[in-house]
């Protein structure tokens, strides 16, 4: 036996999928009601409650950026992960190429998402 | 030469409920990415100025985006409570005092913690109202 085996990198995509699972089983219910239904129709939060100024504050905040990083990039490994494994058994083969475009995917929301909130600032 | 018998593939997860069951779980990944890729648009548009992020702001209030987000909630329901069905299967086998703790308890203690935290995040929104 190799004294260092080669190492799978499939455990990081695992966790990925795992973590952006568990997140949105957590806090996707409540996310998509909030920002989709509820303040779009000004249903028990007001219809400005997204607005710009304050959504600009809450993105300059530590908390509120590092929140809209994991949440926004977490949910898109997560997704992109469990279409990857399914495209099997709906027909399609599960190739190199549509590796990359599940996996490429997720990994451009990731710098959209991180360059927008480093661009928004402090 | 003869022709082989090939049994037809297509649709297969209909012939049985469990199948049906594991591929609608499985379709709740494109309401995730769906959801993901509305909200990587709104930081975009957030950093692009209040012009551009206040045209976001006027989509989500149309209503072929409330009808949509209506669907995408009912996946994301779908989604966790299906994740705390698996979460037995999915997670080490768990043990208190040596005995192994059942799946159903995992998956109650699961779907509640989900409650839990959907009812503290709608309570913080509720905080930090204007």
């Amino acid at each position: 036996m190799t004294p260092n085996p080669p190492r799978s990198h499939a455990p990081i995509f695992w966790g990925l999928f795992g973590a952006g699972g568990m997140l949105s089983a957590l806090f996707g219910p409540m996310l998509v009601l909030i920002t989709g239904v509820l303040v779009p129709l000004g249903l028990l939060l007001p219809p400005d409650y997204m607005s710009y100024p304050r959504m600009l504050a809450f993105a300059q905040n530590w908390i509120g950026k590092e929140f809209l990083f994991f949440v926004i990039s977490l949910f898109a490994w997560h997704a992109a992960h469990r279409i990857f494994y399914s495209l099997h058994d709906v027909g399609v083969h599960a190739g190199p190429v549509a590796r990359l475009l599940c996996y490429g995917a997720a990994l451009v929301v990731t710098l959209v998402v991180g360059g927008s909130l480093l661009a928004i600032g402090w | 030469m003869r022709k082989p018998y090939v049994r037809p593939m297509t649709r297969w997860w209909r012939r049985d409920p469990y199948f049906v069951r594991y591929m609608w779980r499985e379709a709740t990944a494109l309401a995730v990415a769906a959801y993901a890729v509305v909200l990587t648009v709104g930081v975009w548009r957030l950093a692009q100025g209040q012009a551009a992020f206040d045209g976001w702001l006027q989509a989500l209030r149309s209503w072929p985006s409330i009808v949509f987000h209506l669907v995408l909630l009912a996946a994301m329901v779908i989604h966790a409570v299906s994740w705390f069905e698996i979460m037995p299967k999915t997670m080490p086998m768990l043990f208190v005092d040596g005995e192994r703790v059942p799946a159903a308890t995992i998956t109650r203690a699961g779907l509640v913690t989900a409650v839990a935290a959907a009812l503290a995040l709608f309570a913080l929104a509720w905080m930090l109202k204007p």
